[in-house]
This record gives C-alpha cells, sequence and structure tokens, in this order.
C-alpha cells in the first residue's frame, strides 16, 4: 500500500515544489498539490504544509492561510487522526490554527537566518521520527525571520512532560532564532500533528548538502504501511 | 459609521527584540531617558454600528486581529 501525500498551497507558498519533488522524485511517492479554495484531500494519507510567505505573511504569518478551504478539511482531517507536518511556514499556520500549541514570532537576532543547523532528535517514538535513533543529530537547513518558538510555562511543561517536542537545535549556540529551550519542532498531544521551522524537504539530497531530512519522509511512509 | 480603533501589543511577558533595537536607537540618538520600547499594531476599522458591534470586534480581535497567545487588544468606538 503506497502512502500518498498532500502538499498544500497558498497564495504565497514557495516551498511546495521542493516538498513535492522531495517526496516524487527522492522519496518515490504518490504526491498531489492541494490549492488552498479546495477541501478535497484528495484521498492524502499525509498532509504537507509548506514554507514559504502565504499571502504575503501580512497581519501575523500564517494568520490568514489558517481560515482557507482548505485548512477546515485539515482540521477534519487531523481530528480524525490523520497525519500532517506543517514545514516553516506551515509550522506558523498549524499554531495559528491551534492544531499546535504556541507560536512563532520575530527571531531574536532580528535577522532572516538561512545556513544548515544541527537539530538533535529528541523524541523517536513518534510516526514522523520512528526511523532516527533517539539524540540522533540532523543536519537541516533553516531560512526564517520568524521562527522563535514561544510558550507559556504551562504549555512548555506539558510539552516536556509528554514527550511533544520532538527535536531541539543541538545548543544554545546553534538556536538560530532565540526559541525558548532551543525548540525546533513539535507534536500535537495526539501526535498526528507535526509541526518544525527546519525545512527537511531541502534536506532530501545530497547535491543540496545533506540528505538528513528525507529519513522522516520515510518515517511518515512507514507509519501509514 | 463608527470608526473603531484597535491597538495590538504584545503580552508583556514577551521579549520585544524589536522594541530593544529601536530603545537602543533612542539612546544613540541621546534619549537616555527611555527605559522600555514596545512596539505594536495599530489598525483602524470602519464597522457598521449596532447592539452587537462590541461583542464583533472582540470577536474579530480574538479570531484574526490578534494571536491570544502572544498579543492582547484594546479598542475604541468613536462615533
Amino acid at each position: 500500500m503506497a502512502a500518498r501525500f498532500g502538499v498544500v498551497r497558498f497564495p504565497g507558498s514557495n516551498c511546495d515544489q521542493d516538498a513535492y519533488y522531495a517526496i516524487k522524485d527522492v522519496l518515490g511517492k504518490p504526491v498531489e498539490y492541494l490549492w488552498h479554495e479546495e477541501c478535497d484531500l484528495k484521498g492524502s494519507d499525509i498532509i504537507v504544509i509548506p514554507g514559504g510567505f502565504s499571502y504575503g505573511d501580512y497581519l501575523r504569518c500564517g494568520a490568514i492561510a489558517r481560515f482557507s478551504p482548505v485548512m477546515r478539511a485539515v482540521q477534519d482531517f487531523a481530528a480524525n487522526g490523520g497525519l500532517v507536518l506543517g514545514i516553516c511556514n506551515g509550522f506558523q499556520v498549524l499554531c495559528e490554527a491551534h492544531l499546535l500549541p504556541g507560536a512563532l514570532v520575530r527571531n531574536e537576532g532580528l535577522r532572516f537566518v538561512c545556513k544548515h543547523v544541527p537539530l538533535r532528535v529528541e523524541n523517536n517514538r513518534t510516526k514522523l521520527t520512528s526511523l532516527c535513533t533517539e539524540g540522533q543529530t540532523l543536519c537541516i537547513p533553516v531560512a526564517h525571520g520568524e521562527g522563535r518558538y514561544v510558550c507559556d510555562k504551562g504549555t512548555l511543561a506539558e510539552l516536556h512532560d509528554r514527550g511533544q517536542i520532538l527535536f531541539r537545535y543541538e545548543s544554545d549556540q546553534a538556536n538560530p532564532n532565540g526559541s525558548i529551550d532551543n525548540i525546533a519542532g513539535i507534536a500535537n498531544d495526539a501526535f498526528n500533528v507535526f509541526g518544525m521551522m527546519p525545512h527537511p524537504e531541502r534536506a532530501c539530497d545530497l547535491s543540496l548538502g545533506s540528505a538528513d531530512g528525507l529519513i522522516l519522509f520515510q518515517s511518515l511512509v512507514q507509519s501509514v504501511n | 459609521m463608527p470608526l473603531v480603533k484597535i491597538a495590538i501589543t504584545l503580552k508583556p511577558t514577551l521579549l520585544d527584540a524589536q522594541g530593544r533595537v529601536v530603545q537602543n536607537a533612542l539612546h544613540s540618538l541621546g534619549y537616555a531617558g527611555v527605559e522600555q520600547v514596545r512596539i505594536g499594531k495599530y489598525m483602524e476599522l470602519n464597522v457598521a454600528d449596532g447592539p452587537e458591534i462590541d461583542s464583533q470586534i472582540r470577536d474579530m480581535c480574538e479570531k484574526l486581529l490578534a494571536n491570544p497567545v502572544i498579543e492582547e487588544y484594546r479598542y475604541e468606538v468613536v462615533r
């Protein structure tokens, strides 16, 4: 049984093609684009909300995209246990949609940071990280100006206690944006919705500098089969 | 039609990196007495009047105009 992917496209999404390429040409799995005005998820097993500047980041990143018609379908899909991966702007959309806790705000250093960073896998008992080993380092590029993850103390304690923190930047020095507790990626409490600021779809092909991201897509595929 | 003025500000517990940079800039201009700068958003809406106007504005703020995880809002209706 092949896992089918759906890559959402909002006006202003710009990492949709990278995600599509990684899934179709590197991973070799069926994938379709899902235009934001369509409520039909086309039988997808895994929804990817890609990076970019949906709606120009107007008002707040992801604030307007979360009300797109496709997101109503994604909310229902997630409520029924469907797998959703939000990358960068996708993570912002999922937080705005309250499918993930917390919020992403302006980088502490106020600069747009674009470089490979070392991520540590904190929890490998999830459908996104099952093929990783705990504590494994993944070299994945970030490219964002508003990637600082914030949440209140209660939420942070819950994320910690329940193992919802999936990735951390490997050290304070490696943290490109000032995220609380060096958090780079999280899951919801049902562990079917995932969000991460780094771009695993840009780390699936060694010619781009790292293929460490492929293992995450492979984990998702394995979890569906 | 009433004018609704809305101010959206970051919650006080949140680090305002932009505000800090602006504070430093003001200090370098010689305004040593500036202790804190926090930067928010200001919006003006023309909203149809009615008995529901306040609850509508609060709804708009809570759903879209502000992110309640990180922001607070206040508003004024000018008739």
